[in-house]
């Protein structure tokens, strides 16, 4: 704050200026309450700025308030921002259009909704500077060809020709910021841009928004709940909660000497410390078996194979009191297996034993007892509970349903399970839509034990909540470990979550079992290519880490861009760093163990893949001093980029 | 969650947001709403004790002027017949509101218990019975009742389940549409995985969040009931003499058209009054507050 009012006092004004802005929300009874609550910044020219926090602390209605924008039942109630020489709060609808899509432009945080499907990408691309009518159409495809070489997209002369759903996730998110950028606008706002993407293509994104933001001077409004990410793109930080500043500072002040507690606890809960693993010494049977598990969608060929494979081979197991965390992108078969496991899919292949008795594919077939033992808990903690029914509703169903509870006993136990996930009794009373995200994630869990399950099966229980609360859940759950000697898979895309919570570790790619084995072995090399992969590309709360780090992943696209495999070969062959041309796209892998004692679906031997995180950094060091487009990287003109600017 | 004010707890969470003042189901309604209401209530009081209040008996002849208009003795005047139309409209209100609400409460309830078993069971069972009740759909309502009508002879025996009959697809259609929906949530899939019979499924778990557009289709469609025992009434295929429902009011009494009789008129009236504050009364219910979910 002082650096800024400094520069602010030292003539150049700053570009953006928030005074004292408040929005306010209509609430069902129609009386007004604030969601913004007299927030002032500024943003300098060229300079990045995040606003960080989480889901309701206000962000993105700061972020729209920079267009004069507020959501449907909110308005701008007080205060002002100023852009350039212009107020935006006191601007009239004409003046609004004018500014939004030209000086002022957004990039959303799903690019596939914000893309028409059944327009050619480069016809929305330039469709506001022919709005504004900043460049005739041949010179803003012209420009569009040149964001789009900057942005680091493959093909950028033909891109423009395809349809949304013709490119990827990542590609299309970048698109979105070459739609945003066609106008020259003087401030970006990002929202979540990277939100919704897997790690691996959170990297690219990241580089390409970076390189382009430094390479224009754009200024940036980023708006995340990621401190690992902001670190890497913001200039400043505003810290963010219920609406109110709690902290503003360079970014590197806010991650190494953070003043307000909450922007302590926010760091603390971003780096998730292992929970106490589960100490049973015993080895003894598996509670749960699965092997050579196969199945998938769409109907079933000859051989009895889906059409649509989505789980191939897979094995493993889990024991007594510990728990599996499965690993993986999204589409590489993880929610499939806990459905396959719970029986809410059909097997094609393969078999699940629970205590050494084979379950039944589907739950007709499973005995009441069989079905108990297993429970699920799922992602969206808001559809996973009936909202037509209380609370208390929802737990006293199982119990009645498995143990057969009724009357006082009933009421005694749905206490006993509120009390058990840390939450008040009075909740019984209430409905779904009143709880927040965590309470429902922990009525969630307290349905699950309400059946008194051996396993539990987590599909990404704690993605969907923000940070602090899911820390708060990954407490609760290794608590319920120790308290109950429940089992858990825990299906997540976070490597620092799975790291956080188990003791033995699966990473699936496509489907397949790529590697697998302990936590304390898993912590080692070798690893599988994709696990490094993976690895190198979780965000760390440190500055210059995107320069340097996961750098090997644009060597990975660019060394074997457009390779193709049959379906005979390994599926990671095309991004594979160390596939062996020949052998990796003709044949799969077997598992086989390593050295370190866990096991790897790869041809490469461990030696080879020790070389790997060798030949990575190699990689990563040769490549730093250059970026993605080649050019000399930020990393190479001064120690971090965030440090020159400020 | 968002206008709470509380110290940062150290990796806790956020309270929820304070509690929204509970309104019980009866919403504010409106102006039309509570119209619309008092005049169905008005017709149901007069469907069951319409007798009480009627000023003559309904099937007297009482004066040798046919096709009276309004006077102090005859409010809505007389029929073809000098028959009091105040009372036989009362009467009819009986007939009308009665047979109607018989056969959509049937049609309401065959659809939505099949709606809910295609929903959840699917499969081949959605597929037969959506492809079976698609093709009654295809038929061409008023032609079907003529026929059955005409098949079995009119009486209210066979009035109910004919006009049952005609409108339950479309009541499937519905609920099944709004079923599916919810029966592909995760809360859904764990009453699954927890090994619930469809059953349970259906009636504890789907149904009560599809309460709404059921409600909203059982007014519509009693409203088409009404209109379509008016229409068959009306052809004569209705209820019969000495009975009369509204329909057969209108039609007994189109010879006074020419006259300008109230006779014709008022059964009328009748009619579009109760269609029309069934469709006030549903539209202040239904209409807004459709988001049933807090938006955040």
């Amino acid at each position: 704050m002082t650096k800024m009012t400094q520069s602010a006092d030292s003539g150049a004004a700053p570009l953006v200026e928030v005074r004292n802005l408040k929005v306010v929300a209509r609430g069902e009874d129609g009386r007004e309450f604030p969601i913004v609550k007299d927030v002032s910044f500024s943003v300098e020219r060229g300079e990045v700025v995040a606003l960080i926090g989480e889901s309701g602390s206000g962000k993105t209605t700061i972020a729209l308030a920079m267009m004069g924008h507020a959501r449907g039942g909110c308005r701008i109630a007080g205060g002002r921002v100023r852009l350039g020489d212009s107020e935006v709060t006191a601007l009239s609808d004409a003046g609004l259009a004018d500014l939004r899509g030209r000086r002022v432009a957004y990039i959303a945080q799903s690019a596939a909704a914000a893309f028409n499907p059944s327009r050619t990408i480069m016809t929305q691309v330039v469709e506001s500077a022919l709005i504004h009518k900043t460049a005739t159409r041949a010179e803003a495809e012209i420009k569009a060809r040149a964001l789009f070489k900057a942005l680091a997209l493959p093909d950028p002369d033909r891109v423009g020709d395809r349809y949304p759903h013709q490119v990827s996730g990542g590609q299309l998110q970048r698109l979105l910021a070459a739609m945003a950028l066609i106008t020259d606008p003087e401030l970006v706002i990002f929202d979540e841009p990277t939100t919704a993407l897997d790690v691996t293509t959170q990297i690219e994104v990241l580089k390409a928004f970076k390189a382009v933001v430094r390479d224009r001077g754009t200024t940036g409004l980023y708006v995340s709940h990621d401190l690992a990410v902001v670190t890497q793109v913001a200039d400043h930080i505003v810290v963010l909660r219920d609406g109110a500043i709690r902290e503003v500072g360079a970014t590197g002040q806010i991650i190494d000497a953070p003043r307000d507690d909450y922007t302590r606890s926010l760091i603390a809960a971003a780096e998730p410390q292992p929970r106490g693993a589960a100490l049973l010494a015993e080895p003894s049977a598996p509670l749960l078996e699965v092997n050579g598990l196969t199945a998938g969608y769409g109907g079933v060929d000859s051989a009895g194979m889906p059409y649509i494979p989505v789980l191939n081979d897979v094995g493993f197991r889990i024991h007594r009191g510990s728990t599996l965390g499965v690993i993986g992108e999204s589409g590489c078969g993880k929610s499939t297996l806990a459905r396959v496991i719970a029986g809410l899919m059909p097997r094609a292949r393969g078999s699940v034993k629970l205590d050494g008795r084979i379950l039944a594919p589907a739950i007709g077939s499973r005995s009441r007892e069989e079905l108990r033992r297993i429970q699920i808990v799922f992602q969206m903690a808001d559809t996973a509970l009936n909202p037509a029914t209380t609370v208390g509703k929802v737990l006293s169903r199982p119990l009645a349903f498995y143990h057969g509870l009724s009357g006082p006993a009933l009421d005694r136990r749905v206490a006993e399970l509120l009390d058990l996930v840390k939450l008040p009794r009075k909740l019984a009373a209430r409905k779904p839509a009143e709880l927040s995200g965590g309470q429902k994630q922990r009525i969630n869990l307290a349905r699950a034990l309400a059946a008194k399950p051996d396993l539990i099966l987590c599909d990404e229980v704690t993605s969907a909540l923000d940070t602090v609360v899911a820390a708060a859940i990954l407490d609760l759950l290794a608590e319920l470990q120790r308290e109950l000697g429940v089992s858990y898979m825990f299906i997540s895309h976070d490597l620092k979550t799975v790291r956080a919570i188990c003791d033995d570790i699966m990473v699936l790619y496509a489907g397949c079992k790529v590697e697998a084995g302990s936590r304390e072995a898993m912590a080692k090399p070798p690893h599988h290519p994709y696990t490094d992969l993976l690895t190198a590309s979780v965000p760390e709360m440190r500055m210059g880490w995107l320069e340097g780090a996961g750098a090997h992943t644009g060597a990975f696209a660019s060394m074997h861009g457009g390779r193709v495999v049959s379906r005979a070969g390994c599926a990671f062959y095309p991004r594979c760093p160390l596939g062996i041309e020949g052998l990796c796209d003709r044949e799969r892998p077997p598992l086989r163990p390593t050295v370190r004692g866990t096991e790897i679906a790869c041809h490469r031997s461990d030696g080879d893949l020790m070389g790997l995180t060798v030949h990575g950094t190699e990689i990563a060091g040769h490549r730093s001093d250059l970026d993605v487009m080649g050019r000399p990287s930020a990393g190479q003109r001064s120690p971090t980029i965030a440090a020159t600017s400020i | 969650m968002m206008n709470h004010d509380v110290s940062p707890p150290v990796l806790a969470e956020a309270p929820p947001a304070p509690r929204p003042a509970r309104r019980l189901f009866w919403p504010r309604i409106g102006f039309a709403g509570t119209l619309g209401g008092s005049i169905i209530l008005f017709w149901l009081v007069m469907a069951l004790f319409g007798g009480h209040f009627a000023p003559h008996d309904a099937t007297e002849m009482l004066d040798a002027d046919v096709f009276e208009p309004i006077n102090w003795l005859y409010p809505f005047g007389t029929d073809y017949l000098g028959r009091d139309i105040l009372s036989r409209v009362l009467a009819g209100a009986r007939q009308t509101v009665g047979i109607a609400l018989a056969a959509t409460v049937l049609a309401a309830l065959g659809g939505l218990l099949a709606g809910l078993a295609a929903a959840v069971i699917g499969g081949w069972f959605d597929a037969i019975l959506s492809r079976t009740l698609d093709a009654m759909i295809s038929i061409p309502s008023k032609l079907f009742g003529l026929i059955l009508v005409a098949a079995f002879g009119s009486s209210i025996l066979v009035l109910i389940p004919t006009l049952a009959v005609i409108y339950l697809p479309g009541c499937y259609r519905l609920v099944r549409a709004a079923a599916v929906n919810v029966a592909k949530l995760d809360f859904v899939l764990v009453a699954r995985a927890r090994g619930e019979g469809s059953f349970y499924i259906m009636t504890r778990e789907v149904l009560p969040n599809i309460v709404g557009p059921v409600l909203a289709d059982f007014g519509l469609r009693f409203v088409y009931v009404v209109l379509l025992l008016s229409s068959l009434s009306f052809l004569g295929l209705g209820v019969q003499p000495p009975d009369a429902d509204w329909g057969s009011l209108v039609r007994e009494n189109i010879g006074g058209l020419p006259y300008g009789a109230p006779a014709v008129i008022m059964p009328a009236v009748a009619i579009a009054s109760l269609t029309i504050s069934i469709n006030m009364l549903i539209d202040s219910l239904f209409g807004r507050n459709t988001d049933r979910k807090g938006a955040h």
